[in-house]
């Protein structure tokens, strides 16, 4: 292996954005996980690749602009749920077949850009911009200080939620940040592991963590470590043997998930 | 024990009607708690026990009439640190959830809305003194799914009680709990009412178990049947003919 390729500005700048990622994919799965709302980034990851193909119609910067369609989808799906009585998975496949077939529509009339827009059916984090990797970094420091900040709160309403109701704050307004941190995330995971398997980075590593845990400080440690070594991990095997990123990642995060549901049960 | 001598109105509820969709649940319902009361809401399944408790802390909005809470209108009411409120199959939870005994009550601790914000030493200080009311201060680092339902009832107690509430509204409690493990419960409930002036107000169907330490009771069955002091109640019957059939609900002492 040569030293200068691994300390390569493209290497660097893939590691630092899938740190960054790492971190808010461990932190907000454990709470996607247990409030029952995996499916919400599955639902996410089709809004926000209808974003990207909208950005790439409209020659706007695709990553931008997904975010801000992917935040107004993630809202339209808590309403959905509230107002429109419909189950959240219900809610869910409206939006992302919804999504999709926008995407498709796009890409049907412009048929210049369906090569980009493929990078985001499976992601492409060692061809990520160093634009992108500012953005990155930073949209995961807010993730990560918007669960640590809240924390207890967080807990509590997830944990029992009608309790919570009784507690004199806001559930909603948590409700809505949760959404809008998973729709930032998942725009972010879009860039680096794909549409196809977003909802994997996310759920995987706290899949892990619970299968390990005996307390929530655990739970959240081991998730935000499962995941910083999937992704971190799955970049150098993806570098070194010249393999795709993305199934690497996921390959490794499907390991992590054996092994712990193993020692689990060898417990 | 009677209260002859009025003190300070907790909870006021004044012409509540509440139905769902279309149904009623409760019809006119006027009844009031005083601080040091200890009230026991009785009456068959379906009779709206549930709903009054939900109505009475906000999580219902009535359909008719008013609610206040420490003399105040209960949607400019912000002192919720003051309520503690346990609701029916309470240890429902989620049992993969990942959380100790300790950071159930820490969670709590840490959200509830209140004046001023106990410290890290402080919260835990309060853990450890509510588990051992509860007699559970040596099971903090324990997770909670690995407690039995009985166990887990305290801890929910111990979380209720943490943030020193004024008043306890709990909601059949004991469900799915032995019969010793009932009386001691009742017992701590009594003890922190004369002891520490805590007000309860407790929904239950083990009217039998709760009397010695009541001194109040409300029957209901959509309307309030009865609402008054316990030891008049015992002498009337009216809430066995309200439950018929249920022997279980009378008495020991009589
Ligand atoms: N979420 C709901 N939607 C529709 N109807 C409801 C709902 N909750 C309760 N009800 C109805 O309202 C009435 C009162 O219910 P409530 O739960 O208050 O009774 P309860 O006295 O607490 O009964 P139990 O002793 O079984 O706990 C019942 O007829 C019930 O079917
Ligand atoms: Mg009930």
């Amino acid at each position: 292996m040569n030293g200068e390729l691994i300390f390569s500005g493209l290497f660097l700048r893939a590691l630092l954005a899938g740190g960054g990622l790492a971190l808010a994919c461990g932190l907000l799965g454990v709470f996607l996980v247990l409030r029952r709302d995996a499916m919400i980034s599955h639902g996410l990851s089709h809004v926000a690749f209808a974003g990207v193909a909208l950005g790439l119609a409209l020659n706007l910067m695709p990553l931008i602009f997904s975010i801000v369609v992917c935040l107004a989808g993630s809202l339209l799906i808590l309403r959905l749920k509230e107002q429109a009585r419909l189950p959240g998975d219900t809610a869910i496949a409206l939006l992302s077949s919804g999504g999709l077939a926008l995407a498709v529509f796009l890409m049907s009339i412009k048929k210049d850009f369906g090569a980009e827009l493929m990078a985001y059916l499976f992601g492409d984090i060692l061809a990520i911009a160093p634009s992108e990797v500012y953005l990155a970094v930073g949209l995961a420091l807010v993730v990560t200080a918007g669960i640590l900040l809240n924390l207890s709160r967080l807990v509590f309403m997830t944990f029992d939620r009608e309790a919570a109701l009784v507690s004199g704050f806001s559930l909603g307004r948590l409700d809505r940040l949760l959404v809008m941190m998973t729709a930032v995330t998942i725009v972010l995971g879009l860039r680096i592991v794909g549409l196809l398997l977003v909802t994997g980075l996310t759920v995987i590593p706290a899949a892990s963590a619970l299968q390990l845990a005996r307390n929530f400080r655990q739970t959240l440690l081991l998730s935000s470590f499962f995941s910083l070594l999937s992704i971190l991990g799955g970049i150098v095997l993806a570098y070194v043997f010249n393999l795709p990123a993305s199934a690497a990642i996921i390959f490794l995060a499907l390991l992590i998930f054996s092994l712990s549901h193993l020692l689990k049960r060898w417990r | 024990m009677t209260m002859e001598n009025k003190t300070e109105e907790i909870i006021r509820v004044e012409g509540v009607s509440f139905s769902y969709d279309g149904v009623p649940a409760l019809l006119d319902v006027n009844l009031s708690v005083h601080r040091g009361d200890f009230l026991a809401i009785i009456g068959p399944n379906g009779s709206g026990k549930t709903t009054l408790l939900k109505i009475m802390v906000g999580l219902l909005k009535p359909g008719q009439g008013r609610v206040w809470l420490f003399g105040q209108p209960l949607e400019a009411f912000k002192q919720w640190h003051k309520i503690g409120y346990i609701q029916q199959k309470a240890t429902n939870f989620d049992p993969i959830f990942p959380i100790s005994v300790a950071e159930v009550i820490a969670a709590s601790l840490n959200s509830v809305s209140r004046p001023v914000k106990p410290g890290r030493g402080q919260v835990r200080n309060k853990i450890m003194e509510a588990l051992q009311t509860v007699g559970l201060e040596t099971e903090a680092g324990r997770p909670m799914n690995s407690l039995s339902g009985g166990q887990q009832q305290r801890v929910l107690i111990a979380r209720a009680l943490s943030t020193e509430p004024e008043i306890l509204l709990l909601d059949e409690p004991t469900t799915g709990i032995d019969y010793p493990s009932q009386e001691n419960f009742y017992d701590l409930l009594g003890k922190l009412n004369k002891q520490k002036q805590l007000t309860i107000v407790l929904v239950t169907h083990d009217y039998g178990i709760v009397n010695r330490h009541v001194n109040r009771v409300a029957c209901l069955n959509q309307k309030l049947v009865y609402h008054g002091e316990h030891s008049e109640f015992c002498q009337s019957d009216r809430f066995r003919e309200l439950l018929h059939g249920g022997h279980h609900l009378i008495s020991h002492r009589h």
